[in-house]
């Protein structure tokens, strides 16, 4: 194991210097020298789309190590990618990145054709992946990738940088399954930060999966193995409303859709026993979120 | 710095209206995910590692100097349901009043000022400790412990536990609050070159939910 790689044991003082916040820091920066391994795999893929006054077109459509990307035919103004594992990734050690812009009035939908599964690799060093997202001015940037799935001695930290223009619309899901069928999760640090017009919208890190303290308590996830989150951002969007409770109880999973302090935006979080139950959940916050 | 200042500040007689507070802990009560003291026991610890640990940085920076209006953004981001963040202006307003008349300060008197309707409570609770000539270490832990402290004191009315047993599970707690509050102080110390970007934002999903779910009740004993 690579020095620095761990998060403080609980109950153990930790050493000043070494705040197991500096976690979310190295992570949010993107590339911890600490994090890499000889052995990992290092990739990053770019996605640039652009728009020529009449259709959305995609002058950089970069794969690299895991991500194969493919466009996928739509027809209509905007242009949608799709992300093939071209590998098993990430495994420990790896360090990925996804790069995807959207220009000033570009239309762009990204997806990933399967579910990422991390696992734990030759390594117990943390893999990294970070996704990138940038929409321009008037641009339209959808980033609706399938679920991450922990698995069991998988170490993996995760970042979601957004950068949005004052008029870009942005919808955006993330689904975390901890653990395949009946196994521990592994660890798996995550930190999204969205920044609209300069300003900071959202800033949210969790850590589940021991060494994690407490993730698993009544007040974190109370057994739930399916966690996630929706965002939308839309200029045009009537925010000012009253947050939306789906389903009463925890047991069977809930979720809340409410509007975010800092902009046109409504952000849902969901937990749920499993992967369809939350994604059910996450389409029911959406259904409300456009007004259906 | 004063000692007496901090107990001061922490004590949950300090009339700035946290015992009305359950901290979350009387929704969990109300789904039985909390019925005892090992389950509270969980559910402190989680929160300690949460909005703990997010709340003790913000806290840490006002008193470090940080400029409170731009954390009161940062605190903003990191608490993405209104019920919340009604909650912490509410209480921000309640602690201000209280801090204004016991460590009376320039910094204070501008925060009220420019945040009428209330700044969120660890902000204020930091900028107090910095007129109180307390460090951001004590502001840190003054709120780590109050993360924890609220919803255990909450839970002893709620399921009539043992306060004796609650005690206890607030000196098990202690080591990991002051871990906490360590961290937070050292993220606090990188604002000044990082900005608020180096506070923590760790955040928990079902405090959230079942926030906002709590301030739909029609009767309850606590405010949140």
């Amino acid at each position: 194991m690579s020095s620095g790689s761990r998060l403080a044991e609980p109950g153990t003082p930790p050493d000043p210097t070494v705040p197991a916040t500096a976690t979310a820091t190295n992570t949010a920066a993107g590339t911890d020298a600490s994090c890499g391994h000889p052995d990992g795999v290092h990739a990053t893929a770019r996605i640039r789309a652009t728009y020529n006054g009449r259709v959305t077109t995609l002058p950089q459509l970069r794969s690299d190590g895991p991500f194969h990307l493919r466009r996928i035919r739509t027809g209509g103004r905007g242009a949608t990618v799709g992300i093939i594992g071209a590998m098993s990734a990430p495994l420990g050690g790896d360090r990925l990145a996804l790069d995807i812009t959207a220009e000033d009035r570009a239309e762009l939908e990204v997806t990933t054709a399967a579910a990422t599964l991390a696992l734990r690799g030759p390594t117990t060093a943390p893999a990294t992946y970070d996704v990138r997202l940038t929409a321009g001015e008037h641009a339209c940037l959808r980033w609706l990738p399938q679920q991450l799935i922990s698995a069991a001695g998988s170490n993996l930290r995760q970042t979601c940088t957004v950068s949005l223009a004052a008029t870009s619309r942005l919808l955006l899901r993330e689904e975390q399954i901890l653990g395949r069928a009946d196994e521990e999760p592994g660890h798996l640090v995550s930190r999204i930060r969205v920044h609209r017009a300069g300003r900071l919208l959202l800033d949210q890190h969790t850590a589940y999966g021991d060494p994690a303290p407490g993730w698993d308590g009544p007040s974190v996830l109370d057994g739930h193995r399916a966690v996630g989150q929706l965002l939308v951002v839309d200029p045009e969007l009537d925010a000012d409303r009253a947050p939306v409770l789906l389903r009463e109880g925890i047991k069977d999973g809930c979720a809340v859709l409410a509007p975010l302090a800092g902009g046109p935006a409504l952000f849902a979080t969901a937990v749920a026993p499993s992967s369809s139950a939350l994604r059910e959940l996450l389409d029911q916050a959406l259904g409300h979120a456009l007004g259906e | 710095m004063s000692r007496a200042a901090l107990l001061l500040l922490a004590d949950g007689r300090f009339p700035a209206g946290g015992y009305a507070h359950s901290g979350g802990v009387e929704a969990a009560v109300a789904h039985n995910a909390v019925h005892d003291i090992h389950s509270l026991e969980a559910f402190c610890r989680g929160r300690l590692h949460t909005t703990g640990l997010t709340t003790a940085g913000l806290a840490a920076a006002a008193a470090a100097g940080c400029d409170p209006l731009l954390l009161d953004d940062a605190a903003d981001a990191r608490t993405p349901v209104p019920a919340l963040r009604a909650v912490a202006r509410k209480l921000g307003r309640q602690m201000m009043r209280a801090a204004r008349a016991t460590f009376p300060s320039a910094e204070l008197d501008r925060l009220a000022a420019e945040r009428p309707q209330g700044a969120h409570q660890p902000i204020v609770q930091g900028v107090a400790a910095r007129a109180a000539g307390l460090t951001p270490r004590d502001a840190a832990c003054a709120a780590a412990y109050e993360a924890v402290g609220g919803p255990a004191t909450a839970a002893v009315r709620l399921l009539s536990l043992d306060p004796l047993a609650a005690s206890w599970l607030l000196a098990r707690l202690s080591t990991e609050a002051d871990a906490v509050a360590a961290n937070a102080a050292g993220a606090a110390a990188r604002v000044e070159t990082e900005g608020p970007d180096a506070l923590p934002s760790a955040s928990s999903p079902l405090l959230d939910i079942t926030a906002e779910q709590h301030a739909a009740w029609t009767v309850r004993l606590f405010a949140s």
